[in-house]
């Protein structure tokens, strides 16, 4: 009578349904399209869970990381599972909220190694990573594999993010050229992150995410959009994409993942701060 | 070719939910006859309809506590 929906299904995404935008049409595109969520952190939390209850059809998570106490003031997915693989933590969140979404946990680290064939195999990514390298990592391996990738970063009350779009937007390297010498930027554990700013972040980034697939409305391609939860200010600063970049660029010098280029130093940072 | 959607027992806003599904379904210029028994959701399925573009035909009580919709796709 419905389409191929259940009846469960109807009042499910009822809300979403009755929205121009999304109908039935919608709906089915969410429930087969494939998202890979790298990092199960805090900005991982909000992003996995809100793909999920909108019924992403099936979602990635990659986290090599145990759930810790001190997650808990921000990563709202992993509750009472302190001790336990995030990844393992995050399916269990998943499969309690919707149980259309299949979830496919690797419990490991995103690395030059499995990169690609990692990014391959989705539609959209979430880089919920904590590090340059990573988020270098990232942006490599999607510009290689085409595929749109949404960056988030966070630091104390400040968060960041922008959308990639294959081949037609700025990429994460035409915009943050190299990553900041080791040192300049503290990281969460020594500089601290205001819980729900991960959640404003990561939910920012699921929004993108959402809209890719839906084809609709305007994502943060040739956009950075900047978030200070302190003065409670959203700012915008266009990015245009760089004919020099290193890997989108006219000549790039990057062409494949090359382990060396993504060594992690004994550094460990989750942000990028303005100075400030 | 006339369908016909039976919303009988369906509250606000499956109601408006199912004809849309349905009218995803249909092409354009098809009608569809919906059935329903909730004056609440009679007045909104009407309502939502006209919002997206679709023509409502008819609107009448059917028999007592029933009402029928007749819209064409736009």
């Amino acid at each position: 009578m419905s389409g191929s929906f259940t009846d469960e299904q109807i009042r499910r995404y009822s809300r979403q349904i009755i929205l121009p935008e999304v109908g039935g049409k919608g709906q089915k595109k969410l429930l087969a399209s494939r998202v890979l969520v790298i990092g199960a952190g805090g900005l991982g939390s909000s992003a996995i869970a809100y793909l999920a209850a909108a019924g992403v059809g099936t979602l990635g998570i990659i986290d090599s990381d145990m759930v810790e106490l001190s997650n808990l003031q921000r990563q709202i997915i992993h509750g009472g599972n302190i001790g336990l693989a995030k990844a393992k933590s995050a399916e269990n969140f998943v499969r309690s909220l919707n149980s259309d979404v299949e979830v496919i946990a690797y419990q490991e680290r995103f690395s030059p190694e499995n990169a690609r064939a990692m990014v391959r195999r989705y539609d959209f990514v979430i880089d919920g990573s904590d590090n340059f390298p990573t988020h270098y990592l990232i942006n490599d391996a999607c510009v290689l594999e085409k595929k749109p990738c949404s960056h988030g970063s966070i630091l104390r009350y400040e968060g960041y993010t922008t959308t990639s779009l294959p081949q037609k937007g700025p990429c994460y390297r035409c915009i943050f050229k190299k990553s900041p010498p080791p040192g300049l930027i503290p990281s969460c554990q020594e500089a601290g992150v205001f819980g729900v700013l991960p959640g404003i972040i990561g939910t920012i980034q699921a929004a993108e995410a959402l809209k890719f697939i839906l084809e609709t409305g305007q994502t943060l391609s040739g956009r950075l959009l900047c978030f200070n939860a302190l003065d409670m200010t959203f700012f915008e600063a266009s990015a245009g994409k760089r004919s020099d970049c290193s890997i989108c660029g006219e000549q790039p010098e990057i062409v494949s993942i090359e382990p060396e280029n993504y060594l992690e130093k004994s550094w460990e940072v989750c942000g990028i701060d303005r100075g400030a | 070719m006339t369908e016909e959607l039976d919303l009988s027992g369906e509250v606000c806003p499956y109601t408006f939910v199912k004809t849309k599904l349905k009218m995803e379904e249909m092409a354009a210029g098809e009608e569809l006859t919906i059935l329903l028994d909730d004056p609440a959701a009679t007045a909104n399925v009407s309502r939502s309809l006209k919002s997206e573009g679709h023509e409502i035909l008819d609107l009448k009580s059917i028999s007592c506590g029933v009402w029928q919709i007749v819209v064409k796709k736009a």
